[in-house]
């Protein structure tokens, strides 16, 4: 019976245009299949992550030692601004809708994600803004050496890089909303039967509430940079004081996108890390409720703190003492959330395979970034480290310690279901460490560097900060050149090697792990029953 | 006089407070080393407000410390008694409202009571009122100028462009102790004394910062803000721009001179009669020669960081002048783009950054250097017209 439903939905489908099936480049260019989408993401990501990260080791080698070496300053400029564009839009964000791609239909067994065709769409726009961040270093004048930030006047004297960059922007909002409204469908209607919203695994709660902040904050930033765009031609004046405007109007508007942008990152990470500690430690999530409620508060009073990224511009200071205050509120909830990780490992039954090594790390080094956050917070010290190394140090060990560990955690948690092998454990395990130690070694002595006042955003610096930055250059080449080992993981993987089993770790629970592996390439066609015993909460 | 130096951490004075032996002790193992690169912690505060902010890092640094300590001890426990290699078997608990609610209600509690200190600091920190001296700092890329608007000194202004030789950031020289941190022009400031800056900029965003001072602020074109310190201890304090400019933020450093009233009541008289001393006739008619030396002294100091000292510019954000259009076309339309600038490009009005001897001498410097041979004379006489219309 289910052979023949099988044999009929082939038949249906050879009928339709997907079923022709293009071949070659055409599959990937038209396919609208949830998993082939999700795998050209996580491609895309990695790809700007080395482009990203060739960027920052430009950086660190010109911060090896005290001088001008290898770049200009202007270039220097250019290279940590579209070093923090790629990261963040290019790398981290696509990364983390790949894993949202591949995973929340197999998690809440449906057969695809809502939108198949806007699926394609949304990573189709992709490349074109890669492709005009990259190209702008090479048109007159070079990229926007702005900072991520763009803030003007600064961004209005730059040349046509800038525009490039703007437009870049508007077309990567455009595919994170489309994803949004697609990721916010698919979980709010094709949820498998018996599955309530309070029993849906957690990576996909993080994700409704993700998609949510993007949809509210990406248009902010898109008419943030448009205003932007008509400061620098069209002769308006919403950030130039000399026709009424103020160019601290664009940092308000800008950061009421920018924090929530920081958990529209942070929140999917979270949610990797809630389906491998508790599968690795054999032991359900604990406190599954609460931490529901702290996604949800956390995504809310986002969108209240922005103004922490100003407290030196001169607001008001009954304007810091709130920001201040709603700042270290959000430690509530990101405390609760640490917190019932830990107790999910109590008297667990624990093992170390590469995902469980990594959301280990994740926990450290992150909860590390949010404990120096708590010292950002107040705003009397924040005014000694604003725009220092410190900061730099910060928000380095919440978005690549936080962000990208747990990707990799994901990754090596998810990868014998997608190729259908077992990674290589020793390579996955020296991966780990290497990323580790050499991370470690790159990032913590900038706390040192901040607090003795050495300012972010300078090709050179006194003499005083000679050694520790001679560390941190040490420290980002090796960890650097470590990721490499990435793609030997999953080359390797994607080869051969150990089969995998439907259900590789013993200890993972949830739907996904009911399909065979690799996964077909359809699945769940028909909503598979609700097994409370796959499911959280 | 007494140079107190911020960068050498044998020379650093520990705060009293819980986190005195720790800091003492990573100090202890670093400083011995006698190099000022291991510095650990903030500059040594010299005003009462920036050692309120010390003391409520250190107070932090202890909190969140000992939290993670906590935190990572239970986690610990965990990985080394709770592991499946030795037959740990997983309990089966996943919920427990009375500990869920105890981590939500204790660090709540903790937050609280960090507020108070937190509030106190920032609220002294923001209180400008009653100042004893009043100066405006104005940012331009790259270099601040000071102008002193109360006290004695009220009119003494003068711009502070940073010292390092070009020849140190191209590692040509060794370089210097104070390399990247020293300015011509230090801005000079009378010791225990209230000193309000107030902030404004010219161009783009920058920030005025002392970090020995607590003071950090942005300084936004077309805006005024402010911000005060009152420093105890006599020396030279040093600080950097902290916000991005553009191609030389990291070469527009901050030096605060702290000197006793005496000694700055002598500065101040000093300064008064170098303006008076410097001020130019009006109505002298200059000479090529004496123009040109002239010119080559306002062009390095103002136009050479972007223009480059052969004219040769970096293009295109920055054009040459050396054979421009601009340098080498009629005078009218030279002299109105250096005295209003160029909108939307780094091409500051110079208008009210320089005098009109300055003006006429770097005009005619322009278009009478390189290969520029215009053989064309310009007089203070003609800006100060041309200012008149």
């Amino acid at each position: 019976m289910q052979a023949a439903q099988h044999a009929a939905h082939a038949g249906h489908h050879a009928h339709d245009s997907h079923g022709h099936g293009p071949t070659g480049l055409m599959r990937w260019i038209t396919t609208t299949n949830h998993k082939d989408i999700g795998t050209m993401y996580l491609w895309f990501s990695f790809v700007m992550f080395l482009v990203g990260g060739a960027m920052s080791l430009v950086i660190r080698a010109e911060l090896m030692s005290p001088g001008l070496q290898y770049v200009a300053p202007e270039f220097y400029n250019q290279m940590l601004t579209l070093h923090a564009l790629i990261m963040v839009f290019g790398a981290i964000m696509p990364a983390f809708v790949g894993f949202a791609n591949w995973m929340i239909p197999l998690m809440i067994g449906a057969p695809d994600m809502a939108f198949a065709r806007m699926n394609n769409w949304s990573f189709w726009l992709l490349p074109p803004a890669a492709i005009l961040l990259t190209a702008s270093l090479f048109v007159p004048g070079g990229a926007a050496g702005t900072g991520w930030t763009l803030y003007p006047p600064l961004s209005v004297q730059m040349g046509i890089g800038m525009d490039m960059a703007i437009f870049a922007v508007h077309i990567l909002g455009m595919s994170s909303i489309m994803g949004s409204i697609n990721i916010i469908t698919t979980i709010l209607n094709m949820r498998t039967p018996g599955m309530d919203l309070m029993k849906m695994p957690l990576f996909c709660w993080t994700w409704l509430v993700t998609a949510f902040l993007l949809i509210a904050s990406m248009p902010i930033l898109a008419g943030a940079v448009t205003m932007l765009l008509t400061d620098r031609h069209f002769g308006t004046s919403f950030f130039n004081a000399a026709g009424g405007g103020d160019p601290v109007l664009f940092q308000h508007i800008f950061w009421f996108f920018g924090h929530p942008e920081v958990y529209i990152i942070a929140l999917p990470a979270f949610g990797v890390v809630s389906h491998v500690i508790p599968a690795f430690s054999r032991k359900r999530l604990f406190g599954y409720t609460s931490m529901v409620y702290a996604i949800a508060a956390i995504g809310l009073i986002s969108f209240f703190v922005w103004a922490h990224h100003m407290y030196v511009t001169g607001i008001p200071l009954t304007g810091q003492l709130y920001f201040m205050y709603a700042t270290m509120l959000i430690a509530i909830p990101t405390g609760v959330k640490v917190f019932n990780w830990v107790t999910t490992m109590w008297r667990g039954s624990l093992s170390f395979e590469t995902p469980m090594l990594f959301a280990l790390g994740f926990l450290v080094l992150f909860t590390i970034g949010g404990l120096t956050g708590l010292v950002l917070a107040m705003t009397a010290v924040d005014i000694q480290l604003q725009d220092t190394y410190y900061v730099v140090a910060h928000f380095h060990y919440v978005m690549v310690a936080g962000a990208l560990f747990s990707a990799y955690a994901g990754l090596y948690y998810w990868l014998p279901k997608w190729t259908g092998y077992m990674y290589h454990e020793g390579l996955g395990k020296l991966h780990f460490w290497l990323s580790m130690i050499f991370f470690n070694i790159a990032f913590f002595p900038q706390h040192f560097l901040g607090l003795a006042g050495m300012p972010r955003r300078i090709p050179d610096y006194a003499q005083q900060f000679a050694d520790f930055n001679m560390i941190s250059s040490f420290g980002s080449f090796g960890f650097g050149f470590s990721q490499l080992l990435v793609l030997v993981v999953v080359f390797k993987a994607m080869k051969g090697g150990v089969k995998a089993e439907a259900r590789p770790w013993d200890g993972a629970h949830g739907l996904e792990w009911t399909i065979p592996s690799p996964a077909p390439h359809h699945t769940f066609e028909d909503p598979p029953p609700f097994d409370p015993a796959e499911a959280h909460g | 006089m007494a140079r107190h130096s911020n960068s050498n951490g044998g020379a650093y004075r520990l705060p009293g407070g819980p986190a005195g032996p720790m800091v003492a002790g990573f100090l202890g193992v670093f400083s011995n080393a006698a190099n000022a690169a291991w510095e650990l912690n903030l500059q040594l505060p010299v005003t009462a407000l920036a050692r309120r902010v010390y003391d409520l890092h250190t107070l932090l640094t202890w909190v969140i410390f000992i939290i993670f300590v906590g935190v990572f001890a239970v986690v610990t426990w965990s990985i080394i008694f709770h592991r499946k290699s030795i037959g740990h078997k997983a309990a089966d608990f996943h919920d427990n409202t009375a500990v869920e609610i105890a981590w939500t209600i204790v660090p709540t509690l903790i937050l609280i009571a960090i507020a108070f200190p937190a509030t106190s600091a920032l609220v002294e920190m923001r209180d400008t009122s009653q100042p004893d001296l009043t100066i405006k700092a104005t940012g331009y890329q790259w270099k601040w100028g000071y102008e002193y608007v109360t006290g004695d000194a009220a009119g003494v202004k003068f711009m502070s462009v940073m010292s390092t030789p070009r020849e140190q950031i191209e590692n040509k020289t060794p370089k210097g102790e104070n390399y990247l941190l020293e300015v011509d022009h230090p801005l000079v400031v009378p010791v225990g004394k209230k000193v309000r800056v107030l902030l404004t900029a010219t161009d783009v965003i920058h920030n005025w910062s002392v970090p020995a001072f607590a003071v950090k602020t942005d300084a936004v074109p077309g805006f005024l803000r402010d911000t005060w310190f009152r420093a105890e201890k006599e020396g030279t304090y040093r600080g950097q721009c902290s916000e991005l400019c553009g191609k030389d933020h990291g070469f527009m450093p901050v030096v605060v001179e702290v000197v006793s009233a005496e000694k700055y009541a002598a500065w101040v008289a000093e300064q008064k009669k170098a303006m008076a001393a410097s001020a130019d006739d009006p109505a002298k008619v200059w000479k090529m020669d004496e123009l040109m030396a002239r010119g080559e002294k306002v062009y390095a100091a103002n136009c050479a960081a972007c223009h480059q000292p052969n004219g040769a510019g970096l293009p295109p954000a920055f054009p040459a002048l050396d054979g421009s259009k601009i340098a080498k076309g009629p005078k009218a339309a030279h002299l109105d783009i250096v005295l209003k600038g160029k909108p939307g490009t780094a091409m500051a009005a110079f208008g009210g950054q320089l005098s009109d001897t300055d003006i006429a001498a770097v005009v005619a410097y322009e278009r009478n250097a390189w290969s520029n041979k215009l053989g064309e004379l310009v007089q203070p006489a003609e800006i100060k017209a041309l200012r008149g219309k």
